[in-house]
């Protein structure tokens, strides 16, 4: 996508606590999971975004902020000059029309007692469109058509299909309003591999038919970087990183980013012989977050400021964002990544002079230790 | 590794089928293969290949469950399948031993981790307790779980997820196994948890000579650990070779379509997927011919009678595919998968879209415009 794109969605220091409580009457809160904690970025209109992280990072609490399935403890979330975390009664009706989500489990996202037929008319009767029961069908079989699902099976029920096709079901219920934004959270991660390709085709194909802009959430990184156009990496509540894929990809500037990649699996032997970059330990708890950037505690690069000074989301030279005070080099980038994604780097110009740039002077070589 | 020669597992014809209501559900339908000693073979395939159902029966846990097994299993010549139960208890957790996919289900929830390697160990050796408890502490320290002496003494739910299978590798671990069977031990793990899991098992791999059995659908976890691949569909190994040849010249429409289908880190980003048709088939009503035939973009005619058998690939020693189409017109598919073509164009243009007969000495001359 182009740059010059305008933001249809901004999100502005979105944040989520979930209260910890205690007490069988009187309850009072003792702590708070910090879920999501201050994230900002905005969806560039027709682009797709992705944000990829570990368990516990965040990501489907974002989605599900997005789409307004939970009311955020406080920021913002600017869509069309309307704010989706205040929207309520008539406002966010209508907002859900343009916004509308992907679930990640097709088992449990399906109602078992509705056929097929229904759960994907219920956008338009909630929305009171298409009255007639006749063109509501006639419009149900199109959508089941276009995802790829014989409309004939109109009057099944979702245990009657497999996984690919329940999800499949999930996507027509989400495109029926011609939403907008769509936000697909781990839209693959519960089916099959062969399956899978099935699904993110008609997703990218329907993005391009009807111009939908895409906010695409996975854990898988390979995927993602197929999907989208911009990623952001999360970890502990916060975007660590954010970055057009292509850049992403070649030279990811923040420690995390390049621990993700490094562990990978790349489906070649000769390729998978490279030297990786394991990450100690298990993400800290987000109910107690470690102080200041919340990546010190597992981090080959930490040095003492890291856990006094958290460092902002800024750009360190190339056109992503990257929240650290020692982003990675290039040496350390080569170390970590398969070489297939490196070797462009080199001639790019942004990259040569980022590098040279880059603020580390001590920290020469410390990706081997882990 | 020891002085008896032959193969440390070797199954033959292996047969495991579940009757059920709806009729005979042919979960594990005659597969072959053989595991040395100190080696790693990967059994890569779906849900619903026969992939697990094919392991357990090795450690004779569907049996209970009546399934009808056939075939053989010998492990260190000794035929698994001939065993009693307490023969069959003796192997289990000691010389062979498994660890699962769901690391959370696999420990009881009730019982110190502890309590559950001691368990383990006394099951299998004559030692008293505190000698069990100090082995346990050992084989903790051993999957590099840090404070071991601390944690030996918390209940599961003090682990995180790749903690809790690191303990259950200790388990496994705790009887000296000459065979670990891993099925899918990280699929439940996020990847920096998945690298430390596989790097782990290639250390004590390495340090402790076992040799492993890998469950997976993924094929880029295999690629870091295999010597050996097998590819299951439909309760038949369709592929066999060396890890090598899976990745540098895949003969199976389906490994085809497992290794085009997945997204990867070293391909340009913008290359298509190209997924498998379809879905895979029921394990009942199985269809005729090459099970594979529906979902195969390169499917004959003949190939929905003709049931393929697995056969050597010719100048490739140890790769083995059953496959009905010619070795010849294989390695241009492939080659025409490689440089990005679809389906569709190689069918039109290698495989001929008319249902071609039985193909006479020179195929090769029918198809236009190939490169040799």
């Amino acid at each position: 996508m182009s740059a010059t794109a305008s933001p249809l969605v901004e999100v502005r220091d979105l944040v989520k606590h979930f209260p910890i409580k205690q007490g069988v009457i009187f309850q009072r809160q003792i702590g708070a999971v910090k879920a999501v904690d201050g994230v900002s970025f905005d969806v560039l209109d027709g682009e797709t975004l992705g944000i990829v992280g570990e368990t516990g990072c965040g990501k489907s609490t974002t989605a599900r902020l997005l789409v307004r399935l939970m009311d955020p403890t406080s920021g913002s979330i600017i869509f069309e000059g309307q704010d989706i975390a205040k929207a309520d009664g008539a406002t966010l009706k209508e907002l859900h029309r343009k916004v509308q989500i992907i679930f990640q489990d097709p088992y449990s996202s399906l109602n078992p007692r509705k056929t097929v037929g229904s759960i994907i008319s219920d956008p338009f009767i909630i929305h009171g469109m298409y009255k007639g029961e006749g063109e509501r069908k006639k419009q149900v079989q199109e959508l089941m058509d276009r995802v790829g699902l014989n409309p004939e099976h109109y009057n099944r029920y979702p245990h009657e299909f497999s996984g690919g096709q329940r999800q499949r079901i999930g996507v027509a219920r989400a495109i029926a309003l011609r939403p907008q934004l769509l936000i697909a959270d781990e839209p693959v991660s519960a089916l099959d591999v062969s399956i899978q390709a099935q699904v993110l085709n008609l997703l990218r194909s329907l993005q391009r038919e009807m111009g939908l802009t895409l906010v695409f959430i996975a854990h898988d990184l390979s995927v993602v970087r197929h999907m989208c156009d911009r990623v952001a990496v999360m970890y502990l509540g916060k975007v660590v990183e954010l970055a057009p894929s292509d850049e992403l990809y070649s030279f990811p500037r923040h420690p995390y980013t390049g621990a993700l990649m490094s562990a990978v699996p790349v489906p070649d032997p000769a390729g998978a012989k490279r030297e990786r970059q394991l990450l100690a330990g298990d993400v800290p708890s987000p109910a107690n977050p470690p102080s200041a950037c919340r990546f010190h505690t597992r981090c080959p690069k930490a040095q003492d400021i890291c856990s006094v000074d958290d460092p902002p989301l800024e750009s360190k030279g190339a056109t992503g964002l990257t929240a650290c005070h020692f982003p990675l080099t290039l040496d350390e980038v080569r170390l970590r990544l398969p070489a297939a994604l490196t070797a462009s780097v080199t001639e790019d110009p942004r990259y040569s002079s980022s590098a040279s740039s880059s603020p580390s002077p001590s920290s020469s070589s410390s990706s081997s230790s882990t | 590794m020891s002085a008896n020669g032959g193969p440390l597992l070797e199954v033959s014809d292996l047969h495991v089928e579940f009757p059920t209501e709806d009729g005979t559900v042919h979960a594990v339908d005659g597969i072959s293969y053989t595991v040395q000693r100190g080696q790693t073979l990967c059994i890569v395939g779906e849900s619903g290949s026969g992939k697990t159902v094919s392991s357990l029966t090795t450690l004779g846990l569907t049996q209970t469950q009546g399934a009808n097994v056939s075939g053989s299993i010998e492990f260190e010549g000794r035929n698994l399948l001939t065993l009693d139960k307490n023969e069959m208890r003796a192997i289990r957790g000691g010389p062979i031993s498994m660890i699962f996919q769901d690391p959370l289900s696999s420990l009881h929830p009730f019982y110190k981790v502890g309590a559950q390697l001691i368990e383990a160990i006394q099951a299998h050796q004559k030692v008293s307790k505190a000698a069990a408890r100090d082995r346990a502490v050992e084989l903790l320290g051993l999957v590099k779980i840090p404070d071991p002496q601390r944690r030996v003494d918390q209940y599961p739910h003090e682990f995180s997820g790749g903690m809790r299978q690191r303990v259950m590798i200790a388990m496994a671990l705790s009887n000296d196994p000459k065979l670990l069977i891993a099925d899918e031990p990280t699929t439940a793990l996020d990847v920096t948890v998945q690298a430390q899991i596989m790097s782990l098992l290639a250390e004590l791999q390495e340090r402790l000579g076992m040799a492993i059995i890998l469950i997976t659908h993924d094929l880029g976890v295999v690629a870091e650990i295999a010597d050996m691949i097998a590819v299951m569909y439909a309760g038949r190994i369709v592929e066999h070779a060396p890890a090598e040849q899976i990745f540098g010249a895949p003969q199976h429409p389906y490994t085809w379509g497992l290794l085009k289908s997945i997204p990867r880190l070293d391909t340009p980003r913008n290359e298509e997927l190209v997924p498998i048709s379809g879905r895979p088939p029921s394990l009942i009503k199985r269809p005729g011919g090459c099970f594979f035939h529906p979902r195969c973009p390169y499917a004959r005619e003949s190939h929905t009678r003709i049931d393929p058998k697995r056969e050597p690939v010719p100048g490739d020693p140890g790769h083995e595919v059953a496959c009905l189409l010619e070795p010849d017109v294989r390695a241009r598919i492939w080659k025409r998968l490689v440089a990005g073509d679809s389906p569709e164009v190689i069918k039109r243009e290698v495989v001929g879209a008319a249902p071609a007969p039985v193909v006479a000495a020179e195929p090769a001359a029918e198809t236009p415009g190939v490169e040799p």
